[in-house]
């Protein structure tokens, strides 16, 4: 590629990237009310997506080998029950990280 | 606005700790490749947007092909569609100035943190702008760093800290789980109407993850939520007819 070449391409993953932020607000804008199921879809999405997002980190786990699956799992576990227990979102962020990165360096 | 940024700074502290790794290992995994500070910095300013920076970094040393990389990016990047649509109400009533902004700014990690709305003593425009804006710039920060100073960072001493994003998504799911089993119990929504949504999300990316692999099982597990709400949907629908 030409250095040209490469910023245009740069440039179309970032028109690509914001027509699939943008899409929504397109189709349902200048005062028009969305219909009742996109509202309803709307505020039920989060907790999909959230549960989706999880599992989309946690994709590279190889559950085939034991090990290499472990930290992430427990970590992610680990950081659940700090949160029920303490409710403070930046402890149980850093408590579960600080708890992965433990079991990377003890189990790997 | 200086109020909102110092307001928004605490919640978006694990985005930081992410962001700023990430976009590092970004920056270093660019320059391995020949793209220095330059390019990194350009990425991260016009895409923000994590996953496809890093996929696209092989094409970019590869001949001229916009449709494939259209193609792979529209691939990669479709679930934003899902964010834009709950944050229609949200978002629609802001002011023209920020709107823009807000929706090119919408990745993961600063979905994960407005999706439940901004807090009750916050104006929202101002606290969804800064959350937006510190995101981008941790994320065009760490690719610089990444891209300038290279082998310099001790990145294997910080191996496993972009688990703070996996931990960012635990947090929330619990949250959230924590507040619908509340509402369960205050009589406000049935067991199914708090379990239905997460449930949905989860078995959907897991059975689309282990049936066509991590390379496309998020354009199949949006199809089938798609499927499972609109089944949803038009039961309660017909329930509500009869």
């Amino acid at each position: 590629m030409t250095i040209l070449q490469r910023f245009l391409t740069v440039v179309l993953v970032a028109a690509v990237t914001l027509f699939t932020r943008a899409i929504p607000f397109a189709v349902f804008s200048h005062g028009r009310k969305p219909p009742a199921f996109i509202s309803w879809l709307g505020r039920q999405l989060p907790r999909a997506v959230m549960a989706m997002l999880v599992i989309y980190c946690l994709k590279d786990l190889d559950l085939s080998s034991v090990p290499s699956g472990a930290p992430a799992l427990i970590a992610v576990a680990a950081t659940a029950a700090l949160h029920i227990w303490k409710k403070q979102m930046i402890l149980s962020i850093f408590g579960g990280t600080a708890v992965y990165m433990a079991l990377l360096r003890l189990l790997g | 606005m200086q109020k909102a940024l110092r307001e928004a700074f605490p919640r978006t502290l694990p985005v930081l700790a992410g962001y700023l790794f990430l976009g590092t290992a970004y920056g270093i995994a660019m320059r391995a490749r020949g793209f220095g500070a330059l390019w990194s910095g350009l990425s991260s300013l016009v895409i923000f947007g994590g996953s496809m920076q890093f996929a696209l970094i092989e094409p970019l040393t590869q001949a001229f092909a916009p449709l494939t990389i259209a193609l792979l990016t529209l691939l990669i990047q479709a679930r934003h569609i899902f964010y834009g649509l709950s944050m229609l109400d949200k978002y629609s009533p802001l002011s023209r100035c920020r709107k823009p902004y807000l929706i090119f700014s919408l990745t993961d990690e600063t979905y994960s943190l407005v999706c439940e709305g901004a807090p009750a003593d916050a104006d929202p425009g101002r606290w969804y702008t800064a959350v937006s804006a510190l995101d981008h710039s941790y994320w065009f920060t760490g690719s610089i760093l990444g891209a300038l100073l290279g082998s310099l960072i001790p990145t294997e001493a910080l191996t496993g800290i972009d688990f703070s994003m996996t931990a960012l998504f635990t947090v929330i799911v619990t949250e959230q789980s924590m507040d619908s089993f509340r509402r369960v119990r205050a009589g406000e929504i049935g067991l199914g109407e708090a379990l239905f949504a997460p449930l949905l999300g989860g078995c959907a990316t897991l059975l689309s993850l282990l049936t066509v692999g991590k390379s496309s099982f998020l354009l199949l597990a949006m199809g089938l939520m798609l499927i499972g709400f609109g089944g949803r949907w038009t039961l309660s629908e017909r329930r509500r007819g009869a």
